[in-house]
């Protein structure tokens, strides 16, 4: 059970500065993810942890220990490659037993580990087969096995569902998920670009972009309190729709004006955010098309993505190119072209100011 | 040994063989390591590494050979102290055809094995370091089992250029029969004279006997290259 603390990281590749100093701590045995569009320093933050890249600035450290300076071997990791990275020139239980042979364990220990992995991840059959007999999902799971026998202090996935197809993706984050309460003393971070792996699966999120930390939290806390738009749009799906408005005080309440739509009373929220202009955001999922709400949009269907149980309906505003998205339910009778009115409860909606930054009602 | 071959023409082909072998071998390591820096690491100069190792390639081999009587001559700078200090004398010995071929021979050695490294997927580095690997240890159980079909296909391809090399091993250890005179300065010095056509013939078949099972062979090895590696 490892805990790391970053202080002041920063990576630089040349005078390119990629990671502009990260402060993070994570706690032993927590599942942390780390996700962002791609070139926002995910998987080179993931590198500088596993000590494959040097560090340029800042301390890393393991139980308090800095290991800045420390090789992969010396800071008893393993890693999960998105192209599994297996040895083509050895079987599965040679690539199983690598780590350990190096561990100088006996023949019997190394055995009875590998085993064991492989009785986890369902790939005891294909013990004696060499990696190319194997399919995708099946050289993940080696992949994966061969990072659980060397039993490490931290564990790193570096986008491992990326090369699967979608029905695989499902199956072997399920597998991660259940490894993760196996594994609960061991502390692992995982890297994707994919907010619904990175949702599943975290204890806690790390957003980043750009080579900074935009918001760090429990996936139901970047949900429902997006610490920025970034955050706000990246995490969700579909992203929430953003919406220039203006704000006016009326005494404790705010009334907040939507481009293109109505007027909306937020009681107790003129006590934080002034006069001026503001961004309004609302999750798709928080719209409803009855009067549960104030109305607050109207506007001109102009498509409907039938999900099943649900269905996207894209509303254009007038005065707007942005169409607005909804998330209805699927038994509505939703046309394209109709007029409809939508709904929002004040108690969902956000605010953001010019910044981009979240204001707390 | 054989009836069908003279002694000198024996000799000719067998100082070929000793030649070429011993040339081969002991350009090995270096090649090996020139290829991995080439291939793996960017470095000042890498540009000017890569263009010395090509230039036998393309200079005259006369030049090469002139080259080479400058600097490994008992009066060059590098022949003078090796003669100096270790007693290593390259001009006009059998050593010297050697280290000839085997610069002749280096351009295509490093060319082969460097492609395989290149067909190494780094990250397969990258995981045995994470696994606990030492540099060195990745590089002996990954990486060297890995390009070991470039290894002996570039070996291969060198011993048989070595076979060949004329032009700057007559120009560095000229032809002295039984003891530099390889094969193919033995078939030049035959056409010299009236006569020696049958002699040449025989030289000539063994030439290309040798010369086309170097080339079917590292053929063979390639394909086992592109399974081993690839597929993975």
């Amino acid at each position: 059970m490892a805990e790391l603390k970053l202080t002041d990281i920063r990576k630089s590749f040349g005078s390119l500065e990629v990671l502009h100093g990260i402060d993070l701590e994570i706690r032993g045995g927590e599942f942390v993810v780390f996700v962002g569009p791609s070139g926002c320093g995910k998987s080179t933050l993931l590198r500088l942890i596993a000590g494959l890249e040097d560090i340029s600035g800042g301390t890393l450290e393991f139980d308090g220990q800095v290991v800045n300076h420390k090789s992969p071997a010396e800071r008893g990791i393993a890693m999960v490659f998105q192209s599994y990275a297996l040895y083509p020139h050895m079987t599965v239980y040679d690539n199983m037993a690598f780590g350990m042979k190096l561990g100088g364990g006996g023949k019997a220990e190394i055995e009875k580990r590998v085993r064991q992995a492989a009785e986890i991840l369902q790939i005891t059959p294909y013990l004696d087969r060499l990696p190319k007999q194997l399919s995708g999902g099946q050289r993940q799971r080696v992949a994966i096995g061969r990072a659980i026998v060397r039993d490490p202090r931290v564990f790193l996935f570096d986008e491992p569902l990326s090369n699967l197809d979608a029905a695989l993706r499902v199956q072997t984050r399920i597998e991660i998920a259940r490894l993760k309460e196996r594994m609960a003393d061991t502390t692992m971070i995982y890297v994707t670009h994919d907010q619904v792996e990175a949702m599943t699966l975290a204890d806690r999120i790390v957003v980043l972009r750009a080579g900074y930390v935009e918001q760090v939290g429990t996936p139901m806390e970047l949900y429902h309190t997006p610490a920025n738009l970034f955050v706000a749009q990246f995490i969700g799906s579909p992203s929430m729709n953003i919406v220039a408005a203006r704000a006016t005080r009326d005494g404790e309440a705010l009334v907040v004006e939507p481009e293109g739509g109505r007027r909306m009373y937020l009681p107790g929220a003129g006590k934080v955010v002034g006069d001026g202009p503001i961004q309004f955001g609302v999750r798709p999922e928080d719209l409803t098309i009855s009067g549960e709400g104030q109305p607050v949009f109207e506007g001109l269907v102009t498509l409907v993505e039938r999900l099943g149980e649900s269905q996207l309906v894209y509303v254009e505003r007038p005065g707007s190119d942005e169409p607005l998205v909804a998330k209805l339910p699927g038994h509505l009778e939703v046309e394209r072209g109709a007029r409809i009115e939508l709904s929002a409860n004040p108690d969902v909606v956000r605010l953001f100011d010019a910044d981009g930054k979240a204001v707390a009602l | 040994m054989t009836d069908w071959l003279t002694p000198e023409e024996w000799q000719a082909v067998a100082l070929s063989l000793r030649v070429s072998l011993v040339a081969t071998l002991f350009s090995l390591p270096l090649g090996i390591f020139v290829a991995y820096a080439l291939a793996r690491w960017r470095f000042p100069g890498h540009g000017l590494l890569n263009g010395l190792v090509h230039l036998p390639l393309v200079l005259p081999p006369v030049v090469t050979g002139y080259l080479l009587l400058l600097t490994f001559g008992r009066t060059g700078w590098i022949g003078g102290f090796l003669d100096g200090w270790f007693g290593l004398v390259f001009a006009f010995r059998w050593t010297g055809a050697a280290l000839a071929a085997a610069i002749m021979a280096f351009p295509l050695m490093v060319r082969a094995i460097r492609l395989t490294i290149e067909a190494v997927d780094p990250k397969l580095e990258a995981a045995a370091s994470t696994l606990g690997a030492s540099r060195p240890w990745v590089f002996a159980t990954i990486t060297l089992p890995l390009i070991l079909p470039g290894i002996l296909a570039g070996s291969v391809l060198a011993f048989a250029k070595a076979m060949g090399e004329f032009g700057a091993t007559i120009t560095f250890v000229s032809s002295i029969p039984g003891q530099t005179q390889t094969m193919p300065s033995a078939i030049y010095a035959l056409l010299q004279v009236p006569g020696g056509e049958a002699a040449v013939g025989r030289l000539v078949v063994i030439a290309v006997v040798i010369a086309m099972g170097a080339l079917l062979l590292s053929e063979w090895i390639g394909r086992m290259v592109a399974r081993r590696v690839g597929g993975a």
